[in-house]
């Protein structure tokens, strides 16, 4: 009998056992004998020479076994790794984990206490007396370029760290005699990712050997990382990713606290661990977006692009830290969408600010460049008075077109806009909505409707490493497999993905359980500890499946390789003439004499008898570097009501119709979909990382920034279409980022659509009740951000 | 994050819990339900010595019927001011505000008079409360609501003096009633909110009382839109119009979520949809 | 050191603890139940939410000392110790976690809400659930799987089916 197939199957998580009930493992979860607590001093100011610190009442306090200054670690601290220095000129500050001689960002540590535990750490940081001398904040991107502007790095004299050029065409061609040219600067605003569980270190070492446990994404980049920065040998450093409570790449990065943590256990001689608190955290994690986009779109009369500039300024924050100066490269490849065009020009210039460092933040770059062109598309719509789903379709690649190297020079290898977009707006009831809106409008009604587009692709599976390098990358991009069957038939796959939500025991084993046809149950999937699984390239980018899963496949396909030899042998027939199907070998022609895998695996492991030059057991591994980036696409509708009076927006109802291929586990895939469309549409309307004038940010807690909860997000409608990317066996594109990049464009361009009867045509992110409002005011979109009094900390909303 | 230390203790009686008060002098601080309490100690933004934990007090508990009024004991928490009978009954606007105070865990814990001597402008229940015209009765006085919030986060309860309860009249019975919360997300405060009563006689508003969240650094009467829809028809025009001056001799915040203008023009909009409500046209 | 006497899961402990010490941590750090994750410190998140005498609390936001002679019940505790509780079940069959992190304070929040509203529309899951954040799922098969766990905890349905 044939079992059913695993890939394709909607079976529910394996990895679900422990996290129903509460027995995780959680970084601070983590006790060790003699374990001691770290807490670290923080700049209360955004930027400042230290002139002293003086530690020694927090020494005395009780509990406390040491507390170091940066000055204190300065030999051995190193500087925290940027892996991506995009051109060769790019000024690359030191970033020392903790601060020697000036702070530059509210946050930066300053000196960290260790101490018996928790409590006294935190007691002993009050005791810590800093003298900070004041520099200037830096600020605003666009002040921060002009001549004699204050400097974050007086030294580099500039705080500009690169410009970056990409040009495509004749630029100058597309726009000369254009007979539409649509000029608009968006801000696409910081983003504190926000992920629920904290982050956490523990670090303990035993003789010379050292095991960092971290809530990390990357412990494979981490460990090359930090051995090269504390200069403990790789092989003497082990990192494990215990079960990681989320990280939507805040957790891709090696963080100061982790260098300091290892810097610590190897002074101390002792195991240490250090939790953050969400304040702590909202400070000090890597923030994301934040970029000023000028951009122009030449067309012709009946809507078809011509050309399209792109000029950027991408907030670095006060540091670069790992990957920092490439997020908005990442976006440079996508500003052109799904469309065809002659010319593209694109420029980023990278500027330091006096804030928290940013780097990758689900979508990393795409989003950005996602937004902007789904937001022209709708300005090229409205100029035209073209239906924006018409503008589209005159302009994007036909499915007939496939595959087709775009205008910034990524061949798509596939892709179908035309039924995703039938899908959609079937599912959303375009028509229907378009004529409730034209009655609302007929009637004045204070309550008004608009209905937002946005039909995205993005590139995925980062990546082929021959691109990476190409574009400076440290590193390259492939990604590890290994297939263990065991003597008792049972298999261990060990992955060098790093999962931490993604649901990879479970799709890993359903892909194992089909390609060597035993049980689902039969397969364990081993990830995140780098003594478990050697090597890696750790999960971000929507790479896991796309390189990770490909990678798993070749090394099962190498198992059965292996097994059929073996199989032959034991057959006593010839190796061309076995077959293997439904987990078991047979000879072409002799079904009734077959050999299972189990027995296969079995005779290989006793190695009583063995042929020719075989070694013993099936093992095998693979490493996969794809040939190109995979194109997941959809079309993602928003019908969204405006209370003109309040300026309150409401998402009616939210269709997004995905093709990401192939499909392993659908369960996991729209859960996938569903949790980006939160992070969306929460960019579009809820969150933003807010400084003032003085450069603190005020939104330090989850009452400031706020997260949606259930009751603030609609009952999404998920569907597919299935355009398998032809560049891997799986046919499979990824799909971690998809309702992310997909969302923000179409919540937006759903308010703006209710609005523009009103000569509305931007609403700047968060697009929030007083933004809306006074976008409807004629006054000017610029909102408030002082902050003050009245509902600022406290509970969330809660009261005594 | 983690609170500094503080001692704590738990007086049995309203005369001990005044008298640890007393011990503790500017140190002390009472601890009703935490809700509000903690999250400040954790952020270390407060340092109080002394924590006086007033849960085994039982003249604080629970709702009592005193003919023409109930007194709400301070430690009722929010979950048992939705349950309670005698609220639903007399004081329904109580109710509709509590049920928009933070979430379920929070409400369980929070109690009525923590949330009321926190004295946020910002929180939901004080504008309810000085709609109602209540009175804060403590362990040596009454105040009557118009004089018992001072300043943000400040009331006019002395060092050495418990919130032992706070009086409803019952003489709102057949009132409509509304709260309007005006918020950017589930979890976030109100921008502004909207405590409204209104009595109507026929197509006629007979009186009205509207107390509005957020719109300075006490929540404020909006005596001008009172008397303005008092006598006057009970229907939308009328509201809109007299809504108009909600926000006269307010001086709202600016903040995160909302500027000192915005605040303004929301109290005018939400204040006619308030009226609307509570007189159900 | 003031002493506490508390009952976990079904196990009483007495200690002496800081009156600072939060239950969150106590739970974690003392006992040992580690099955309550801490997310906030402003009692937004949720994860760490648990049952106080069978009403949800956010133990983040409830020092050990004011649950002294109490009765806690966690995500550890949830369940016959053989079997799942319904609620765990349908998280699980309804792809309702994807870090997990939020879980334990959203199923402990969720046999609250159900407690109170055995047959909530999707729209009162939503609004009970306001106090627990979840960065992953979009909420969407979390409101499914409660309504799940509804259905399989209602007596009438089960009687019904039988």
């Amino acid at each position: 009998m044939t079992a059913a197939p695993e890939i394709g199957s909607a079976r529910p998580r394996s990895e679900d056992a422990r996290l129903i009930t509460g027995r995780t493992n959680w970084t601070d979860n983590i006790q060790l004998p003699g374990l001691l607590h770290a807490a670290f001093l923080r700049s209360p100011v955004a930027h400042a020479r230290i002139t002293a610190i003086d530690v020694s009442q927090a020494r005395e306090r009780p509990g406390v076994v040491a507390v170091f200054t940066g000055a204190d670690l300065a030999d051995e601290q190193g500087s925290l790794p940027c892996a991506w220095p995009v051109t060769e000129d790019m000024v690359l500050p030191d970033h020392p984990p903790i601060a020697v001689s000036e702070v530059r960002y509210v946050g930066e540590p300053v000196a960290v206490v260790v101490a018996r535990d928790r409590y006294a750490a935190a007691d002993a940081l009050e005791a810590i007396d800093v003298d900070y001398e004041s520099l200037p904040a830096v600020l605003d991107m666009e002040e921060a370029i002009k001549e004699g502007a204050d400097l974050v790095h007086a030294d580099k004299g500039t705080n500009k760290s690169y410009e970056w050029v990409f040009a495509a065409g004749d630029i100058d061609a597309a726009f000369r005699d254009a007979p539409v040219v649509i000029e608009r600067r968006y801000v696409q605003q910081r983003l504190i990712p926000s992920a629920m569980e904290p982050r956490a270190v523990v670090c303990s070492a035993v003789g010379d050997e050292y095991t960092l446990w971290s809530a990390t994404q990357i412990p494979h980049i981490l460990r090359l990382m930090l051995a090269t920065v504390t200069g403990i040998p790789e092989h003497r450093l082990r990192v494990v990713a215990p079960d990681v409570g989320g990280g939507f790449g805040s957790k891709l990065q090696v963080y100061g606290e982790e260098v300091a943590c290892l810097l610590l256990t190897k002074r101390l001689g002792r195991p240490i661990k250090w939790t953050e608190s969400r304040s702590e955290g909202n400070a000090t994690v890597h923030h994301g977006r934040d970029q000023i986009q000028r951009l122009s779109l030449a067309a012709d009369s009946d809507g078809r692009i011509r050309g399209l500039k792109v000029d950027l300024l991408a907030d670095m924050g006060a540091y670069l830290m790992l990957v920092t100066p490439g997020i908005p490269l990442l976006g440079a490849f996508m500003f052109n969408g799904i469309y065809k065009m002659d010319a593209y020009h694109f420029k980023c210039a990278g500027i330091f600010t006096t804030k928290t460092p940013t780097d990758a933040y689900r979508g990393a770059g795409r989003p950005e460049a996602t937004y902007a062109i789904e937001r022209l598309m709708d300005e090229l719509a409205s100029e035209l008075s073209l239906d924006p789903l018409e503008v589209r379709r005159r302009n994007w690649i036909k499915h007939e077109e496939f595959p087709y190297e775009t205008i910034a020079g990524l061949t798509y290898d596939s892709g179908n806009y035309e039924a995703a977009t039938d899908k959609a707006r079937q599912l959303f009831e375009y028509d229907k909505l378009r004529a409730e809106q034209a009655d609302r409008r007929d009637r004045g009604d204070p309550v008004q409707l608009g209905i937002g587009v946005s039909t995205f692709t993005e590139m995925c599976g980062l990546a082929p490493s021959r691109v990476l390098g190409s574009l400076s990358y440290g590193a390259g991009g492939w990604e590890h497999a290994s297939v263990r069957v065991l003597p008792s038939g049972k298999v261990e796959v060990v992955t060098g993905s790093s999962a931490h939500g993604q649901g990879h025991e479970t799709a890993w084993a359903q892909i194992t359980a089909d390609r060597l046809g035993v049980p689902f149950e039969d397969v364990r999937v081993l990830h995140g500890d780098t003594a478990i699984s050697p090597k890696g390239m750790d999960t971000y980018g929507s790479r896991s499946l796309a390189v990770g899963g490909v990678a798993l496949y070749n090394a099962c396909d190498k198992v059965i390789d292996k097994a059929r030899r073996m199989a032959a042998h034991l057959l006593e027939a010839d190796e061309h003439d076995v077959e293997f199907a439904n987990g078991a070998f047979s000879v072409r022609g002799v079904p009734d004499q077959s050999r299972t895998l189990q027995e296969v695996s079995l005779a290989a492991f006793a190695a009583h008898d063995l042929p020719e030059g075989f070694e013993p057991s099936l093992d095998s591994d693979a490493t996969h570097d794809p040939d190109n980036f995979s194109f997941p696409h959809g079309t993602h509708l928003c019908a969204a009501e405006v209370d003109t009076e309040t300026g309150y927006v409401k998402i009616r109802s939210y269709v997004a119709v995905d093709d990401v291929g192939k499909v392993v586990n659908p369960l996991i895939v729209e859960g996938q979909v569903h949790g980006g469309l939160a992070q969306g549409i929460a960019q579009a309307l809820y969150e933003e990382a807010v400084y003032d004038a003085d450069g603190n940010l005020t939104t330090t807690t989850m009452a400031d920034y706020l997260l949606p909860a259930a009751s603030d997000l609609p009952t999404f409608t998920t569907d597919r279409t299935e355009t398998p990317a032809t560049t891997n066996p799986l046919g499979v594109k990824g799909v971690g980022e998809a309702g992310t990049i997909a969302s923000t464009p179409a919540v937006v361009n759903a308010i703006v659509d209710a609005l523009r009867p009103y000569g509305v045509n931007d609403v700047p992110m968060p697009c929030t009740p007083e933004r809306v409002w006074r976008t409807l005011q004629g006054g000017g979109p610029e909102h408030s951000a002082q902050p003050g009094a009245g509902g600022g900390l406290g509970s969330a909303g809660g009261e005594a | 994050m983690i609170p500094g230390s503080f001692d704590y203790v738990r007086p049995a009686t309203l005369d001990e819990a005044v008298a640890a008060l007393r011990d503790a002098g500017d140190e002390g601080k009472v601890i009703a339900g935490g809700q509000s309490l903690l999250p400040l100690l954790r952020l270390r933004l407060a340092f109080p010595e002394v924590l006086i934990d007033v849960a085994s007090v039982p003249e604080l508990r629970g709702v009592r019927d005193e003919g023409s009024s109930l007194l709400v004991g301070a430690m009722t928490t929010h979950y048992e001011v939705l349950r309670d009978p005698l609220i639903r009954q007399h004081a329904p606007l109580v109710a509709a505000a509590t049920s928009t105070v933070a979430d379920p865990a929070v409400r369980h814990r929070g109690t009525f008079g923590g949330s009321l001597a926190h004295a946020d402008p910002a929180g939901d229940l004080p504008a309810v409360v000085l709609a109602m015209d209540g009175v804060f009765v403590t362990s040596s006085r009454e105040i009557p609501a118009a004089e018992f919030f001072a300043d943000y986060l400040t009331s006019t309860l002395e060092p050495d003096e418990v919130l032992v309860g706070v009086r409803l009249p019952k003489s709102f019975a057949g009132w409509g009633f509304h709260y309007e919360k005006f918020h950017r997300t589930a979890q976030a405060w109100a921008i502004v909110g909207v405590a409204c009563l209104v009595n109507r006689s026929g197509g006629e508003v007979a009186a009205a009382r509207v107390a509005l969240t957020n719109m300075g650094s006490t929540p404020v009467r909006a005596s001008a839109v009172e008397s303005a829809v008092s006598g006057g028809a009970a229907d939308r025009d009328a509201f809109r119009a007299a809504a108009g001056s909600a926000a006269e001799g307010t001086s709202p915040p600016s903040d995160l979520h909302g500027s000192s203008d915005y605040r303004r023009h929301l109290a005018t909009v939400l204040t006619a949809r308030a009226l609307s409500r509570a007189a159900d046209v | 050191m003031p002493r506490v006497s508390i009952e976990v899961d079904g196990v009483k402990y007495d200690d002496d603890v800081e009156p600072r010490l939060l239950l969150a941590h106590y739970l974690r750090d003392r006992l040992g139940k580690v099955g309550t994750p801490i997310g906030c410190d402003t009692s937004n998140c949720g994860a760490c939410t648990v049952l106080l005498d069978g009403i949800s609390v956010k133990s983040c936001s409830v020092l050990a000392i004011q649950a002294d002679g109490q009765d806690v019940t966690t995500i550890e505790g949830l369940g016959d110790g053989q079997g799942l509780h319904p609620l765990q079940r349908a998280f699980h069959e309804e792809h309702a976690l994807q870090c997990g992190y939020c879980t334990p304070g959203m199923i402990m929040a969720s046999l609250d809400l159900l407690r109170e509203n055995p047959d909530p529309s999707d729209e009162e899951v939503r609004e009970g659930l306001e106090g627990n954040l979840c960065r992953c799922t979009g909420y969407q098969n979390i409101v499914r799987a409660v309504k799940r766990a509804a259905t399989d905890l209602r007596p009438s349905e089960q009687e019904a089916t039988r």
